[in-house]
């Protein structure tokens, strides 16, 4: 595959062994690695989400402590959005958009490998700050001026942010140009499956709010660390600029989280009803419209700051109109269901409740529009209802249905069905127990960020408090029904075979799991939903008929042959080079000079190695790359 | 995968590609900075304001990196007709321009500190010096991607007729360019002649 | 008067002093005596139904004449709500923002209940078609023909597509104006209270009366409170200055307090009682535990309080009392209490960097309103105000320090302060 070069001998095989992850470039391991990462995580936040729960189950409880809480709560939300819910998502991103696009790999893979552990080392940055002073205590928006305090230690914040947003950013980049750069011939845009679509409205967003929230906390950092007056109000500065800029960010930071998994419900929702996605085209444009007016809703987080009436009004219109897009894919993900034949396997009951839940949080933001009331509700247990309904049976509902359905090709095995519907059951009851009672504590008058539940608030709050923990406990049983299944089935769940769903698109079209190169011959796309077009042809009367096999009216029969396959090298460089990202990141929160200069070098002296590493597959000039082509010959 | 024009779906180098990426990210980075710089304008907390500017001195500044913007286009295109030593010298002159932009820099922070504009005086102040220092940060990032260019032309690594590499950085240098005039005109003109 | 926080289960915070009720009565079971329905037919009464009601409105009691009456009246409409009211009915203390108590709190509930109803319909017939259309169309066993491939229906799309727009249009309408109609002053004769955000105490000020006074805020029932409202201010204390927000939902929606400006917000209780409410923007370590308390007296009443706060403090009389007297004045090498509290004996008053101690034992609560205002919260604070209250005055100067006070001090000191009424 590569053409010998003795400068590369160092480098790692693209075998087995703990050394092939570490260097590996491999679109598919990588996405394995965010996987794993991310499940690690939402362990952690999972046990943070205990605390809390433990704290409140009962009023005026003892315990943990308000500083204890306080710390917990703010890395609750780090962890589940920026630790949890985001990488998650990169998690399919990596592993699905060059098969779905019928490529060979990203764009970038280095880099793809240099977003991964940015994040991985990002995160255990953040969580290394509970045993270095404590944990960040600013709650996860971290509003200015309180968060420039040395109370809430925001310094791991600002920097730990930062981190995994340079590692988002890298990733968008990368994800965008080989989306619209590497897709197999024939793939036009109209033709891409609808989790492309989303991936590349989410890595959109991604590109444009990650640089807005990068100014938020350079601000925060320059006035925690070097006394600028950004947010001071003694000098004049003012706080609501933080809160601008972050929810500038915060905001298209939900879609964020949400699109990747309206993707992955609309890829499974047609194979599970084994009919296409009923309006494919407004549901693309429904979440390319998500994604544009997400950037003219963010004040709707600020409705009782001093915002003016006039604002007010106009981020109001704007809350309620996103509605409309929303609206949209809600009643065609439910009409694609309708006249279908249903199979009710793990993937599609997950489905299932991501449109059912995800509906319950769109109902309840839209009453957050309504801004006399909103006054109430704000920062509530009314809005922590409200948006894990969004992420949690929203994002979190697609993407653990996107586990069931993608198991199979990742793993060539099949996950255990009966454990699934047990998780699915569990999961929702959990999740309702949870997350249910939460409107009703908020509106009985429960703030959120407090570290006691005040008795004075009434038995029946009490009430929804224990229930809320109840739940947790719920769900975490149904977690580990979750790890459970996941575990055995990977070590013997049965053979899944390549197609085991009777899927639509190209990454059924490989073998499970997949081959290093993906695709022996690029996949030529004549059609949308491609894979089930060269199963099923149309008949006369509109009904659909197996196509028998070596007969295809697809594209089959144009798929481009492809001689010489170039496949990314492995580079152990990404990895050296984020190491230094370590002391670059320590220093700069206890502010020691030599340390962030000695963090920089090193940084840099690794990207120096990776971009001296010669590779195979012509990541180089096009004079350079055809003469590499031509010494294979 | 090979990131040849042939087999990419715009047809389109996918670094240029990237690159153009990045920099619409970095565009609303630098939009965030200006925006709270315009906030501040008039936020000293009564010490200096927008009256310090120098403009005449800026401006000699700023024209010196416009011209960069010139010399690298020389570059560039010097290097896709294959001419590396031509290539070579206009590269070294961007880089020496960017550096003297960033001397200028360095002496009218010094003029200002001096003044009493110092980053922790007033919001203005702190929008003032973050905004522009990032923007110096770029450029000097820009410098040392330009002399790294050099050095690789000389080791082999960029060879002649390899020119994408060149044009990326010019698109880099061409964005740096581009917000210092954004800068210029709304950090220091404008201001200048509406408040000052 | 009930007292509401006596009715609660002493101590229950780990053996502090939180609540501390010294009568030692059970709780009351507050939620079973109260019959579905009433709350929710109590908020959607007009203003003048409820202004003309009688009885005590803190006690959300079914069993009075006056909820019976109104349940019977308002029957129909509450059976739509049956749901909601259900869960609402089940709090009888006064945080509860499905219990309007005054004009300011009633107009966004008269908004939220249609959209409510609204969303719950939308609810029921989403929820419903996604069941519907799993259960009808799943596949039966045998059955492997596939289904017709219909790809989209544009005039189907169309309609969900301009029905929630229309439904959207609708709802935008009230909203608009509700936003401009809250934010205006009230007409004609209000009160004005200056409030100040603290780590993590309210501060008022009755700039008419010159009154200061901390976490319980009392005005006139029946009367439109305007609050003017900032933080603490930074060129005093930098780490005081951060962002909180004044919510008591009975009595309005919440607003936020930001240092450097001045935020307002209308309040009005229809009817003299006790209104609790809280901090609800994060503000740091003791968040949880700055609390707010409205207390809307009668006119005569709240003439009679003004009287009384308008009055210095007095001299106090016996030898203890007299030395707390000093010692508040004067600790010696350590902080003295005078130092950040205010007692008011003559001359002009001034804000101070603690809350105004002049009429201390007017209040019922203290630290935040966290505490009965008792003998023996007091002592105890004065011991160790960390046990009482998470505080960080050792890291960034919030809170009150521990002054290492000797029990003989602790003994005058807390004799001066309960003659402070």
């Amino acid at each position: 595959m590569s053409s010998t070069t003795e400068t590369r001998t160092f480098r790692p095989s693209s075998g087995r062994g703990p050394l092939s992850w570490l260097g590996t470039t491999d679109h598919k391991r990588i996405g394995i690695l965010y996987f794993w990462t991310t499940l690690a995580f939402f362990t952690l936040g999972g046990a943070e989400s205990w605390a809390i729960r433990l704290q409140l189950a009962q009023a005026e409880s003892s315990v943990i402590s308000e500083e204890i809480y306080n710390q917990v709560f703010t890395m609750h939300g780090l962890t589940m959005v920026f630790l949890v819910v985001m990488p998650m998502s990169a998690a399919f991103f990596n592993y699905l958009i060059p098969l779905m696009i019928g490529a060979r790999d990203v764009a970038f893979p280095r880099l793809n490998a240099f977003s991964y552990w940015v994040y991985l080392f990002g995160g255990i940055f953040l969580y290394s700050s509970f045993f270095l002073g404590g944990a960040p205590a600013g709650a996860w928006v971290g509003y200015a001026p309180l968060s420039t305090g040395v109370a809430q230690n925001m310094g791991f914040y600002a920097v730990g942010l930062q981190l995994l947003g340079v590692s988002s950013l890298a990733a968008a980049v990368n994800f965008i140009v080989t989306i619209l750069n590497m897709r197999a011939p024939g793939m036009t845009f109209m033709r891409m499956p609808v989790f492309i679509w989303m991936s590349l409205v989410t890595n959109f967003l991604l590109l444009f709010a990650m640089p807005i929230i990068a100014v938020a906390l350079f601000m925060l950092q320059f006035d925690t660390l070097f006394g600028a007056q950004f947010f001071q109000p003694a000098t004049g500065g003012d706080p609501l600029l933080y809160q601008h800029l972050f929810w500038l960010f915060g905001h298209p930071e939900v879609y964020i989280m949400v699109l990747p998994a309206m993707g992955i419900v609309s890829e499974i929702l047609p194979v599970g009803s084994r009919k296409p996605l009923f309006g494919y085209a407004a549901v693309v444009f429904a979440g390319a419209a998500i994604g544009f007016i997400g950037f003219g809703v963010w004040a709707h987080h600020m409705f009782t700051t001093s915002l003016g009436p006039v604002p007010r009004s106009a981020f109001a219109l704007t809350t309620m109109f996103i509605a409309v897009p929303t609206g949209i894919k809600i009643f065609n993900w439910v009409f694609t269901m309708w006249g279908g034949k249903i199979r009710f396997t793990t993937p599609m009951l997950f489905s299932v409740g991501f449109v059912s839940m995800f509906t319950i949080g769109g109902l309840s933001g839209v009453t957050h529009a309504i801004v006399p009331h909103n006054a109430q509700q704000h920062d509530t247990y009314y809005v922590v209802a409200h948006f894990h309904y969004v992420l949690f049976g929203g994002a979190l509902f697609g993407l653990i249905a996107g586990m069931y359905f993608w198991f199979p090709k990742v793993t060539g095995k099949l996950m255990n069905e009966r454990l699934g519907k047990w998780h699915f059951w569990t999961w929702l009851l959990g999740f309702n127990l949870t997350f249910g009672p939460m409107h009703m504590s908020g509106l009985l008058g429960q703030p959120r960020r407090t570290a006691v539940l005040p008795a004075e608030l009434g038995g029946s709050v009490e009430l929804y408090n224990l229930l809320s923990t109840i739940g947790v406990g719920v769900l975490t049983v149904s977690a580990l029904v979750f790890l459970a299944n996941l575990l055995t089935s990977l070590r013997s769940g049965a053979p899944a075979g390549d197609d085991p769903w009777d899927a639509r698109t190209l990454e059924w079209l490989t073998a499970s799991p997949p081959a290093h190169h993906n695709f022996d011959t690029v996949p030529t796309v004549t059609e949308r939903d491609e894979f089930w077009h060269r199963k099923y042809a149309e008949s006369e009367d509109g009904s659909m008929v197996a196509v028998p096999s070596g007969a295809s009216d697809g594209g089959a029969d144009d798929d481009a042959e492809d001689e010489h396959i170039h496949m990314p090298d492995a580079s152990l460089w990404p990895f050296l080079a984020c190491l230094g990202l370590f002391p670059f990141a320590y220093g700069l929160v206890f502010v020691n000079p030599p340390v962030i200069v000695a963090g920089l070098l090193w940084f840099v002296i690794g990207l120096f190695g990776w971009i001296h590493e010669p590779l195979a597959e012509g990541d180089d000039d096009p004079v350079d790359a055809d003469t590499a082509a031509d010494h294979t010959h | 995968m090979a990131a040849t024009t042939h087999d990419t779906t715009l047809r389109l180098d996918n670094r240029k590609l990237a690159m153009w990426t990045f920099l619409g990210s970095e565009f609303l980075f630098f939009g965030a900075f200006i925006s709270a710089y315009l906030l501040y304008l008039q936020t000293t907390a009564g010490g200096p304001g927008v009256g310090i500017f120098d403009i005449p001195f800026t401006s000699i500044s700023s024209f010196v990196l416009l011209m960069s913007s010139l010399t690298m286009v020389l570059a560039h295109s010097a290097h896709a007709r294959g001419d590396l030593r031509r290539m070579r010298l206009w590269i070294l002159a961007t880089a020496g321009q960017g550096a003297v932009f960033l001397g200028g820099q360095v002496f009218e922070f010094t003029v200002f500190v001096k003044e009493g504009l110092v980053l922790t005086e007033s919001p203005f102040a702190s929008s003032f010096y973050v905004l522009t220092g990032f923007h110096s940060a770029h450029v000097f990032i820009g410098i040392l991607l330009l002399l790294t260019l050099y050095a690789f032309s000389h080791t082999g690594k960029v060879q002649a007729h390899q020119d994408v590499k060149t044009e990326m950085i010019g698109l880099y240098w061409h964005f740096v360019d581009i917000i210092w005039v954004v800068i210029f005109t709304v950090v220091y003109l404008i201001p200048e002649i509406a408040v000052g | 008067m009930r007292g509401w926080s006596s009715g609660y289960a002493p101590a229950r915070r780990g053996g502090s002093y939180r609540h501390y009720d010294p009568s030692g009565s059970p709780p009351e079971n507050v939620c079973a005596r109260v019959v579905i329905g009433l709350p929710a037919g109590r908020a959607s009464a007009s203003r003048a139904e409820r202004e003309s009601a009688t009885g005590d409105v803190t006690l959300r009691d079914s069993s009075s004449p006056r909820g019976q009456a109104q349940r019977r009246t308002r029957r129909s409409t509450v059976l739509t709500l049956a749901a909601a009211s259900t869960l609402a009915a089940c709090s009888d203390v006064g945080q509860n923002a499905l219990d309007p108590a005054g004009p300011f709190a009633q107009a966004p509930h008269d908004l939220i209940i249609p959209v409510a109803i609204l969303a719950l319909v939308v609810f029921v017939l989403v929820q419903g078609l996604v069941i519907y259309t799993s259960w009808r169309f799943r596949q039966k066993p045998g059955d492997d023909a596939l289904p017709a491939q219909v790809h989209g229906n544009t005039k189907l799309e169309i309609v969900w597509t301009i029905i929630p727009a229309l439904i959207l249009a609708v709802i935008a309408v009230p909203t608009v104006r509700g936003i401009f109609e809250l934010s205006t002053e009230p007409d004609g004769d209000h009160l004005v209270v200056e409030v100040v955000g603290h780590r993590w105490w309210f501060e008022f000020y009755y700039p008419e009366h010159d009154i200061y006074t901390a976490n319980e805020l009392v005005i006139p029932a029946e009367t439109p409170v305007r609050l003017e409202m900032t933080s603490g201010d930074p060129s005093r204390q930098v780490s005081d200055a951060v962002i909180h927000s004044f919510w008591i939902p009975q009595l309005a929606g919440k607003q936020d307090i930001e240092p450097g400006r001045t935020t307002t917000l209308n309040i009005q209780a229809d009817e003299p009682g006790r209104y609790l409410g809280m901090c609800a923007e994060f503000c740091g370590l003791s968040h949880a535990n700055m609390r707010i308390r409205a207390v809307a007296k009668t006119s005569a009443e709240f003439d009679a309080w003004v009287e009384a706060q308008t009055t210095p403090a007095a001299e106090p009389t016996g030898e203890l009392a007299t030395r707390g007297r000093d010692l508040f004045g004067d600790l010696g090498d350590r902080q003295a209490c005078a130092s950040c509290h205010q007692v008011w004996e003559d001359g002009s008053r001034s804000p101070s960097q603690a809350p105004d101690l002049t009429h201390l034992m007017s209040r019922s609560e203290f630290a935040g309103a966290i505490h009965d205002l008792t003998e023996e919260n007091l002592r105890a604070w004065l011991r160790d105000p960390g046990s009482m209250k998470a505080m960080s005055y050792e890291l960034d100067g919030i809170g009150m320090p521990n002054l290492d006070l000797s029990e003989d001090e602790i003994d005058a000191l807390v004799a001066y302060l309960m003659t402070l009424e």
